[in-house]
């Protein structure tokens, strides 16, 4: 028998036919393709650096930089180093990133709620919107809202005005700031324990319903807790708070915040783009849901906003959230468009005006895609986690 | 029993259930905040489509030998601006008595593609691959000449429209096979190529085109050998084919999962090899499944093309935004020149984009798994 066994044995095949051999010499020739050619390059570079009288190394970061940013978030001026434009540049990537993921989420919903409206006006204004958008290149749209829009302002005296406290002219939008005296902070600890006292709740009422079956109003009560218990603080300690409301003095506004044209026409064009795409993506997701979930719903007798809230919300984000990171990424890599209109973001600053003065192209790009790259992974582990929590359990 | 022995009267129709006055009440004025909807988006059409069709056509000034001629009160857009120049904003720098050139070859090329549409048509495939292999050199030697007694005309004189469309056509031919191999590479077994895909695949999908762009045209010459310089086109194209390629596999990745187990085992079973099991069997069926993706992709390229103004070259946007309005005789009529290129691309996009829904439906054979 045994004898017979071994003779059953496939022939072995000669070692060139044979997939393992074969995928190995496969990987070990391509392996040695790649090292040769990353060899060249570094090479390459390192003569052709040599050549130009480029140093190489991070010695630069350290260097004065003499030059002044528009628009920085940490203190800076033409003193600071170029290590820290690398810094002004990314936290302005993220302030117009996180304005602009904030405000398309909003206008996106909107959209795509809109476009499944059954008031035919508001759905066919809702494509038109989507269609003319989405169609026309970001850069484009950059270019009108800064030229076309923003530069045709009018001046200072003449700024378009609200309620006397926002006002939008040809040299940005200047809003009221928030100014917080000594009591604020006995509104912000309410608020902080209303949040703790929500969570408490929304605990017990799950334990609750699943215990009896009944169920509490989650919803109003923790609505009502965040809102109204530092509403109350804040009125009795006698509302701390006031508002820094921009003036007009001389030539120019003072006070409250402003937002330079360059940040503004930049978000506008964020947003309006990057909606037009997420409120594709949320009617998509909506329609996804069957209508045999909303008539089971329905039919077990839930009202129609506990459906909304407890059958189709549930099943269509889980449609939603992926497309829509991967539109959050694009928003923030999109942002990069800013260095066309001057907006100093991470780009427009760091792989613009310092790779011009200190000619270290390689130092420089590279970190530049490091730091786009890290954002990239970071959100898509995120994403690979939250789909993972949300995919669906099957039995 | 019970059996009627005539005909029941029929029922008047309801009262209201078609004509414009029905649609008019379920469709617009069903609830009262329908009502305030409806009124609201009528006055928002109000304030911007009259004034716009104002501004655009019954003021507008379409032809004019001066700047002159389009200001003044009441005048709308100017038309002329663009029409004056139009040469330009279509070829750029190219010289006009050569025009033709480029023209033959995009006739040449609708000729071909139009081939492909004709359903009856034999051996598509060849017509395919001749498109895709032989004509880029029949475009390339038409366009920049240099031979067969054509005058040479260097690629820092193209530019326009022209210039667009090349980008964005020899972009997504030259990323298509690229994608096709990273695609079939990252559902590799072997995991060193497995790897180098991902690695690929990931890193330029996870940075900014322009950051792609600015390497191509800052770093590429550093890594090629001394003195080996070439032109500022080439090396964006290079930047841009790479970075397309990449999101090309991504899509191609998504028709290679969707094609069922079965098929890659019963490939197997009858004795084909990867490569021939590949390509009688599986990409046929995973490229049809993803052309719609494909031309999604193509669309994104195609807006994508004008950040090389970013890198100084003069694609239709760059030519509107720097040459003509540097221009002092014309000065003031930027919103014109961004509005046309806006249109010329809304176009474009408009019209693939209902290309490739139109394909999805009449692709969508019904095999869902």
């Amino acid at each position: 028998m045994a004898e017979n066994n071994t003779h059953l044995k496939p022939s072995k095949p000669p070692i060139w036919n044979d997939p393992k051999y074969r995928s190995l010499f496969f990987q070990a020739l391509l392996m040695f393709g790649l090292g040769l050619f990353i060899y060249t390059i570094v090479q390459n570079t390192l003569t052709n650096m040599e050549a130009r009288g480029i140093s190489t190394g991070f010695a630069f970061m350290s260097e004065k930089s003499g030059f002044d940013i528009l628009q920085s978030l940490i203190p800076f001026n033409s003193d600071s180093t170029y290590g820290r434009t690398f810094i002004v540049g990314i936290l302005n990537t993220l302030l117009v990133s996180a304005l602009g993921i904030f405000f398309a989420t909003i206008l996106g919903f909107l959209i795509g709620v809109a476009r499944l409206s059954n008031n035919w006006l508001l759905s066919k204004i809702a494509t038109v919107y989507i269609e003319t958008f989405r169609n026309i290149p970001l850069l484009i749209q950059i270019f009108f809202w800064y030229i076309v829009v923003l530069r045709a302002m009018p001046s200072a005296r003449n700024s378009h005005s609200l309620f006397d406290s926002f006002f939008l002219n040809v040299r940005g939008l200047y809003l009221p700031a928030p100014v917080t005296e000594s009591g604020f902070i006995y509104t912000v600890i309410t608020f902080i324990i209303a949040l703790i006292a929500v969570f408490i709740l929304k605990n017990w009422a799950k334990k609750r319903q699943e215990a009896t079956g009944q169920p509490f109003p989650v919803l109003l009560t923790s609505l009502g807790l965040l809102i109204l218990a530092p509403l109350l603080v804040f009125l009795v300690t006698g509302s701390p708070l006031t508002w820094d409301v921009p003036v007009l003095k001389g030539f120019n506004f003072k006070g409250g915040i402003s937002v330079i044209p360059e940040l503004f026409a930049l978000l506008l064009a964020l947003t309006i783009y990057t909606a037009a795409f997420i409120a594709e993506i949320v009617r998509s997701g909506i329609k996804a849901v069957s209508h045999g979930q909303t008539e089971a719903a329905l039919s077990l007798g839930l009202t129609p906003s506990q459906t909304l809230r407890f059958v189709v919300i549930p099943q269509a984000m889980r449609v939603i959230i992926p497309p829509m990171t991967s539109q959050y990424l694009n928003l923030l890599k999109n942002s990069s468009l800013a260095t066309a209109i001057g907006y100093p973001d991470l780009v427009s600053v760091f792989m613009g005006t310092t790779l011009n003065q200190t000619g270290q192209a390689v130092e420089i790009i590279m970190m530049t895609m490091t730091v786009y790259l890290t954002f990239s992974l970071l959100i898509s582990a995120f994403m690979n986690w939250y789909n993972a929590k949300m995919a669906l359990t099957e039995r | 029993m019970y059996i009627t022995d005539k005909i029941l009267p029929e029922l008047p129709a309801p009262s209201s259930s078609k004509g414009v006055l029905h649609w008019l009440k379920t469709n617009l004025f069903s609830s009262p905040v329908n009502i305030l909807i409806t009124f609201l988006g009528l006055f928002l059409i109000y304030k911007i489509v009259p004034p716009a069709i104002q501004w655009a056509f019954i003021d507008a000034t379409w032809v004019a030998d001066t700047r002159e001629e389009c200001l003044g009160e009441g005048k709308g857009a100017c038309w002329a601006y663009i029409s004056n120049r139009f040469g330009q904003v279509m070829y750029g720098f190219y010289p006009p008595e050569e025009y033709w050139r480029p023209n033959l070859a995009g006739i040449l090329l609708i000729l071909l593609t139009s081939l492909l549409f004709i359903k009856q048509m034999p051996k598509k495939v060849w017509i395919g691959a001749f498109i895709l292999l032989v004509f880029p050199f029949i475009a390339y030697f038409l366009i920049h000449g240099g031979s067969f007694g054509l005058s040479e005309v260097g690629t820092d004189k193209w530019g326009g429209l022209m210039l667009t469309l090349i980008i964005s056509l020899v972009g997504i031919a030259a990323a298509l096979p690229l994608g096709i191999i990273l695609a079939l590479g990252r559902r590799s077994t072997m995991p060193v190529v497995k790897s180098i895909c991902v690695i690929f695949i990931e890193f330029w999908r996870g940075v900014p085109l322009i950051t792609v762009l600015f390497m191509a045209s800052v770093m590429l010459p550093l890594f090629l050998p001394e003195g080996s310089d070439f032109d500022k086109l080439a090396r964006a194209m290079i930047g841009i084919i790479l970075f397309q390629a990449a999101y090309v596999a991504e899509v191609v990745r998504g028709g290679l999962q969707a094609i069922p187990k079965g098929q890659y085992e019963a490939s197997v079973a009858m004795g084909l090899s990867y490569w021939k099991s590949m390509n009688l069997i599986i990409l046929p069926q995973a490229l049809k499944l993803v052309i719609p993706g494909l031309v999604n992709t193509f669309i994104a390229l195609f807006k994508d093309t004008t950040l090389v103004l970013i890198i100084g070259l003069f694609d239709l946007l760059a030519i509107i935004e720097n040459v003509l309005g540097s221009d002092s005789s014309w000065l003031g009529f930027f919103t014109e020149g961004l509005v046309f290129a806006a249109f010329v691309f809304w176009i474009f996009c408009f019209s693939m984009s209902r290309y490739s829904m139109a394909l999805e439906r009449k692709l969508d054979t019904g095999h869902k798994h």
